[in-house]
């Protein structure tokens, strides 16, 4: 078997924020003002090979952003490591964090925000390969202009600046930048998630015409369920933190397994199917600073059981190249007696 | 029987420097009591200028130069700034995107519900507060009286809009304007809150106008569907008409573009162009442009189409058998 692209191996990221001299000076009287941890990814482990295009979905606060950036690089993992085409990443500081940066390219969700707006849109696409070298100094402006006309806008543009694009336009510009990379990972945080559906629609057509005339591999990073669907080979749901479920698409879709996976999906509503039933999951998304013990859907399950809240459970085969992490699949939500 | 809104030729002008735009265009509809009526529409279509054209809330340059808002027979436009006033919260309410532009910061929840129940009917504060406690427990917040006493930072987003929601509620409103209100929620919690909603409107009788960029939402929740582009409404019927039979090119194109019904990785049927800008729009049909239907007598003003209650601004609309 070939060697997957990325693997991203048992990766825990969690931000502490130490509290303020104000906090500590309350806290030795009170017994508080210790640091503030968010767990915001637990134990994360999946492999992305060569020309997939895998979807990360979840609701906020499940890890998806930040399991983005630490695989670009933006975030160093607390625990685990990523490993892109065999070589550990991500831990690395200096010059081959730059080197990483070349590899992997995130596309941002808000494309008034990625483009700096004093800048020709012609010289943010240039910037990237200009400053590593990529493209030897005579070939750049072609470069650009090909790119540029790649992503379905004329050359022209080069020398306009981002004010007069829309958002549709700019977001094009956004994944020409990130190609001019040559990058062999495209990560995109909620790419088509501030557009209007029409002009979605023409964006998500450009990302599979590039990835097959290219042959991308891509994080795709949604909360919409629908569009992952579209344009992803498999699927990775997430909650709090924690990979629940990952499956080839069309498998996750028609049948998916997890507890959380199937309240998600019934409670989308969907155009046409007349449905009106939406109240599929009760309660809130617990906070990350305080997850739940054991399976940190437990308070929200329908299914829970003791053991449910107390033994986090782990990803584990469901057969047809589907993993899932829950006690239904491994034995059942009863706890077991210790004495047998 | 009178209509709890009826709108009719509702026309909103920003005046600029750079010239005049009309974010509305003639604007008719009406909602009966405990209906909900979506309005779709992508960026610059002018939905959220309706919702606002109707509670008196444009500012300048903004200004409402024709048509009427009439709530229970009531016109909305020949009303003094005063009466106007009297109006908004007690038979109008509005719930916005963000709920903190409802929500003040500074005050518990409680004490500004009860302030907003004291504007429009003089009783004591625990009076209030119990009609406070009670609006709460309509939306669906668990333990409404200790949420009295919180202040609304401590509150969930989802939270914090069912509150927006429960005080828009605190009336019985006639109508309930609501703008984008589950667009910034996830949607776990949206479907929780659009249970709530349909649920409102089928016990209390209030009717509801729900303003959205998203057709999955307002296909599932909506009794009645208006679909806006560039300040006017280019179709409207009932939420099934208008979803499994769409007459105009533009909602066709809509619907087509969400990738929910296609086959994964086969390319979606896009509509080409941007969405237009206000102050450049062709004569005639403003869709012209973008329209695969388009032929030389668009460039004159579309008529009105009407077939079973499904009417449409359009020359070439789809016809169905």
């Amino acid at each position: 078997m070939t060697q997957p692209l990325l693997k991203i191996e048992n990766v825990s990221k969690r931000f502490t924020r130490m509290p303020g001299l104000a906090e500590r000076l309350v806290g030795r009287l009170t017994g508080g003002g210790k640091p503030v941890v968010v767990h915001a990814l637990s134990d994360v482990s999946f492999d992305v090979a060569r020309g997939e295009v895998v979807g990360i979905v979840g609701e906020s606060g499940c890890g998806k952003s930040t399991l983005g950036r630490v695989v670009s690089g933006i975030y160093a993992p607390s625990d685990g490591r990523v490993v892109l085409d065999g070589k550990p990443v991500a831990h690395e500081r200096g010059g081959n964090v730059e080197k990483l940066t070349t590899r992997v390219q995130m596309i941002h969700q808000d494309p008034f925000a990625s483009l700096n707006p004093r800048m020709k849109v012609g010289e943010t696409v240039a910037e990237g390969p200009r400053h590593h070298g990529i493209i030897p100094r005579g070939e750049v402006q072609a470069r650009v202009r090909a790119l540029i006309e790649k992503v379905g806008l004329e050359g022209a543009y080069a020398d306009r600046l981002p004010h007069q694009f829309s958002g549709g336009q700019r977001q094009r510009i956004a994944i020409a930048r990130a190609l001019a990379m040559d990058p062999e990972l495209l990560v995109l945080d909620e790419a088509v998630a501030s557009l209007d559906v029409s002009i979605q629609a023409q964006v998500l057509n450009l990302f599979m015409e590039l990835r097959r005339d290219l042959g991308l591999t891509a994080l795709f990073i949604s909360h919409d369920l629908s569009v992952v669907r579209h344009v992803c080979d498999r699927v990775a749901i997430m909650y709090l933190g924690r990979l629940v479920e990952l499956a080839p698409a069309d498998v996750l879709y028609s049948d998916p397994k997890h507890p959380y996976t199937r309240a998600l999906f019934a409670s989308v509503p969907t155009v046409g199917s007349g449905k009106r039933e939406f109240e599929a999951i009760k309660g809130e998304i617990p906070s990350p600073i305080n997850p739940p013990p054991g399976c940190a859907f437990h308070p929200r399950c329908p299914l829970a059981g003791p053991r449910c809240r107390v033994e986090v459970p782990k990803l584990a085969g469901a057969g047809a190249s589907r993993t899932v992490a829950c006690h239904l699949n491994d034995g059942g939500v009863e706890l077991k007696d210790k004495a047998a | 029987m009178t209509a709890a809104l009826d709108v009719k030729g509702l026309t909103t002008r920003f005046d600029t420097r750079g010239g005049s735009v009309t974010a509305v265009n003639n604007v008719s509809f009406s909602v009966d009591k405990g209906r909900i009526l979506g309005i779709v529409g992508e960026s610059g279509s002018g939905k959220s200028v309706t919702g606002f054209s109707i509670l008196g809330l444009i500012d300048e340059p903004g200004k409402v130069v024709g048509g009427s808002v009439l709530i229970e027979g009531t016109d909305l436009r020949a009303l003094s700034p005063d009466d106007m006033r009297g109006m908004r919260g007690r038979k109008v309410s509005m719930v916005f995107q963000d709920p903190m532009m409802t929500l003040n910061p500074v005050l518990r929840v409680g004490d500004q519900m009860a302030m907003a129940v004291r504007v429009h009917r003089p009783m004591s504060k625990p009076k209030a507060l119990e009609e406070a406690r009670r609006a709460l427990e309509i939306v669906g917040i668990p333990s409404p009286a200790e949420r009295l006493k919180a202040y609304p930072h401590q509150l969930s987003g989802g939270m914090r809009q069912r509150v927006a929601i429960a005080i828009a509620l605190l009336h019985s409103p006639a109508v309930i304007i609501a703008d984008e209100p589950t667009t910034a929620l996830d949607v776990s919690i949206q479907g929780q809150i659009l249970a709530e909603v349909r649920r409102l409107a089928d016990q209390t009788g209030t009717a509801i106008v729900w303003i959205t960029h998203d057709l999955a939402v307002v296909s599932s929740l909506a009794d009645d569907i208006c679909v806006m582009y560039a300040g006017r409404i280019v179709e409207r019927g009932t939420a099934e008409q208008v979803i499994s039979a769409p007459r105009h090119p533009y909602t066709q194109g809509l619907l087509d573009s969400v990738p929910a019904q296609h086959e994964p990785g086969k390319p979606l049927p896009q509509i080409p162009g941007s969405t237009p800008q206000l102050s450049r729009l062709p004569s005639g049909c403003p869709f012209r442009p973008r329209c695969p239907r388009a032929t030389e007598l668009c460039a004159t003003e579309p008529p009105v189409d009407d077939r079973d209650g499904q009417i449409v601004l359009c020359h070439h609309p789809l016809e169905r058998p």
